[in-house]
């Protein structure tokens, strides 16, 4: 089996346009959730997001792309930019052929959807524009980035609702480790903030109004972020060979389904995962000093999450850290892992933990380490990203430094 | 603006130029307007006159619109205007 690293990594969310940006916020703890601006938020009664601002989409993008790009493929490609002038990497001849890419989206082209809705069923139009289908499908971001940057290997999208970008990111480790390609584009990507989107998420009533506080006692639901983290995976002869900054390294991951409830999470289901991480990555448990937490600020999760962290690492889990970004970039859905991926990097490349921000009282349910509000220096080795969908579908992705 | 000119501005803003740069004799080809290029110009077209083309992009050949040359392109839209028009 190859060793996996990374060697580019980019992204676009609420913290920054990139991934320098974004770091410095979570290492000042910033909040990126605001007002959510768009039309019709009026009639919503959430209002809040973690809205990507002030990004230029047509400075970036010509007419005839514009008209091909749903939002989420647009962060996507941002995103991919980002990570492929950090790589270096070049893909053509033998290494095009095999290499690929694997993008997490739940969504896909909400916006598009939600825009062309609007138009025919509000505004009684009865012709939409010819790239509806291709814009708003779900691998339409993966296509994208296959085209530009001349990718000819296994290439697709992964939909497991907030778990996607750890399914993507796992099936992309598992292509490289195994010597199907020597590297691939993977990460995820998320545009729900529309009106249709929100208004979808309204209805579960899991939505907090005034912020996500991730373990907090007093926490009152999650808050949707936006954005894309794409990554470049590389096998770690190839990358060396070619001199590629190394950002850490892909040592595991694991897969499992709670088959038990459509939204509710099950502490068994994510126990299984972690620790099927810490098997395949071939390392204990008490290695790890670091788990990104899926954290989404729900009575549900959060409590259950630290109860599978508990059985887990025993003893050991008194002693790692254990905080959700989610807290200041929201919950970015199907993009999510792959934006938080970002804080376990941070964690092993700079030794520095990314905080649980708005977290204001201590839960006895939730009893770790969550890094509460200030980031922290701290030497870490090994870093777990976690990820728990509706539906049961768990992803959990282990990474070491090097 | 008469038909001939909306319809030279659209398939002119479809390939990228100036709409001197389209004459009548043009051919969607000689523009550089592809599959995808025509199926948006179609549309546009339907958007600024609203009308509907019988326009079938399995089989462009097989449709009641010729779409051989920016000449013809218009021809037809003048028949339809005229028709769906009336």
């Amino acid at each position: 089996m190859n060793r996996v690293v990374i060697t580019g990594a980019g992204t676009v969310n609420a913290l920054g346009h990139n991934v320098p940006d974004t770091l410095e916020a979570m290492r000042e703890g910033r909040c990126g959730i605001g007002e959510l601006e768009f039309r019709d938020v009026e009639r919503l009664s959430i209002r809040i997001g973690g809205q990507v601002k002030g990004l230029d989409a047509e400075h970036h993008f010509n007419r005839q792309q514009m008209v091909l790009y749903d939002r989420f493929t647009q962060f996507t490609l941002l995103a991919t930019a980002e990570a492929m002038a950090q790589s270096g990497i070049e893909f053509s001849g033998e290494l095009a052929a095999k290499a690929g890419v694997v993008l997490g989206t739940a969504g896909g082209g909400v916006s598009t959807w939600d825009d062309n809705y609007r138009s025919v069923y509000e505004d009684g139009k009865n012709r939409v524009h010819p790239f509806v289908v291709p814009k708003l499908m779900n691998n339409a971001a993966a296509s994208h980035v296959s085209m530009q940057y001349n990718l000819k290997g296994p290439s697709f999208t992964v939909s497991t609702a907030c778990s996607s970008s750890n399914h993507a990111m796992a099936q992309a480790f598992q292509m490289v480790r195994s010597g199907m390609s020597r590297a691939m584009i993977t990460g995820g990507s998320e545009s729900m903030l529309c009106f249709g989107g929100v208004k979808a998420w309204e209805g579960l009533r899991v939505m907090s109004r005034d912020a996500c506080r991730p373990f907090s006692a007093n926490r009152n639901g999650m808050v949707q972020g936006e954005g894309a983290g794409i990554f470049v995976f590389e096998d770690y002869e190839h990358a060396k060979a070619r001199g590629a900054e190394i950002l850490c390294e892909v040592i595991g991951f694991a897969m499992t389904s709670d088959a038990s409830d459509i939204v509710m999470p099950s502490k068994q289901g994510a126990a299984r995962a972690m620790s099927g991480a810490l098997a395949d990555a071939g390392i204990a448990a008490s290695d790890v000093g670091y788990v990104n937490a899926h954290g989404t600020g729900t009575a549900a999760n959060d409590k259950t999450e630290c109860a599978a962290v508990a059985d887990v690492f025993g003893p050991h889990a008194d002693d790692l850290m254990i905080s959700s970004t989610k807290s200041m970039h929201g919950h970015l859905i199907g993009g999510t892992g792959a934006v938080e991926l970002l804080a376990c990097i941070m964690a092993l490349k700079d030794g520095v933990i990314a905080p649980t921000i708005g977290y204001e009282e201590q839960d006895p349910e939730c009893a770790l380490d969550v890094v509460p509000n200030e980031s922290r220096d701290a030497k870490v080795d090994v870093a777990l990203s976690n990820a728990f969908a509706f539906g049961g579908l768990n992803a959990v992705l282990a990474l070491r430094k090097i | 603006m008469n038909v001939s000119d909306k319809v030279i501005e659209i398939i002119a803003e479809q390939a990228v130029l100036e709409p001197s740069d389209v004459t009548l004799d043009s051919t969607l080809e000689d523009l550089g307007v592809d599959s995808l290029g025509l199926v948006e110009s179609i549309f546009a077209i339907e958007e600024a006159f609203d009308i509907s083309i019988p326009f079938n992009a399995n089989d462009p050949s097989d449709s009641d619109f010729d779409i051989s040359s920016v000449k013809t392109i218009i021809a037809g839209i003048e028949k339809l205007v005229a028709e769906q028009k009336s």
